[in-house]
């Protein structure tokens, strides 16, 4: 990650047309995609529940969306800052990119609303699973949204004919997308086994404040006179 | 604000959300093992 944040910007030359705001792009961009990534991530994880029944894949579609999420938000705030430094505007609601990247994060948002208004058990964990699945149907729309529409504020870097900028702001991107990536495969990870311990702590304590069963001693086992 | 001012900006605030959150993950395995403890002592007191 420092790695790729001194490439961004210390090494990688300035864009001739957005100036050192373009620089931005560097971080703004892994972050989206990343985040598009989590969330395709927890519906293939909710598909696998829904498949087979395997209680774990509900805690990893989860996590997946939680950090999805948080991508997602970074994806905004980041997005919010570069759109102040090119077009003087916090926010336009006439990019269609812009406002279909809100409507899949503040539609995973209502996913954890979802999630905790249902008692938790299978009913709970095949819920979310399906409203997680619906989701996915926005990521591949919110993706090509500019590519559908005509829509010419918010830049398309990325076309059929490949990357539009030089071999070292590619190369640049291609490590900090590698950066984010496996920092939200960390987190991931990190949250994941958290989730895990603080489930299995929940059973085994429950285990051990039970009562136990009383267990005959063994001379009040006996019958009388054996032995004697 | 300059351009680099905005730039800053917007890699700051990814430092800080990625830090908050490696904070509350931190602060949820020192419960975690807080907790472990407590149950060790309970499975203590059962034997």
């Amino acid at each position: 990650m420092g790695l790729a944040v001194v490439l961004a910007l210390l090494v990688v030359p300035e864009d001739a047309d957005q100036g050192v705001s373009q620089r931005i792009f560097y971080i703004h961009v892994p972050i989206a995609l990343t985040a598009y990534f989590c969330f395709g991530l927890g519906a293939w994880k909710a598909l696998r529940l829904l498949w087979t029944r395997e209680e774990h894949f509900d805690l990893e579609s989860y996590v997946a969306v939680h950090q999805g999420t948080i991508f997602g938000a970074l994806t905004l705030l980041t997005g919010s800052i570069w759109a102040k430094a090119s077009w003087n505007v916090w926010w336009t609601w006439s990019s269609r990119q812009l406002v279909l990247f809100l409507v899949l994060f503040l539609f995973y948002c209502a996913y954890f609303m979802l999630r905790y208004s249902i008692e938790e058990g299978a009913r709970r964990a095949r819920s979310s699973a399906v409203y997680a699945l619906f989701g996915v149907v926005l990521i591949p729309i919110s993706f090509l949204a500019i590519r559908l529409a005509q829509d010419f504020v918010h830049p398309v870097v990325f076309n059929i004919s490949g990357p539009q900028m030089s071999a070292s702001m590619f190369a640049t991107f291609c490590v900090s997308w590698a950066a984010v990536t496996l920092l939200a495969y960390v987190l991931y990870r990190v949250e994941l086994l958290g989730k895990r311990v603080d489930a299995d702590l929940r059973e085994l304590r429950e285990t051990l404040e039970r009562p136990r069963p009383s267990v005959p001693r063994l001379d009040e086992q006996m019958p009388t006179g054996v032995g004697s | 604000m300059s351009q680099g001012d905005y730039v800053a900006a917007a890699y700051a605030v990814v430092l800080v959300v990625v830090l908050a959150y490696v904070a509350i993950i931190a602060a949820k395995l020192t419960r975690l093992q807080r907790q472990v403890s407590d149950l060790v002592e309970l499975a203590r007191r059962r034997r």
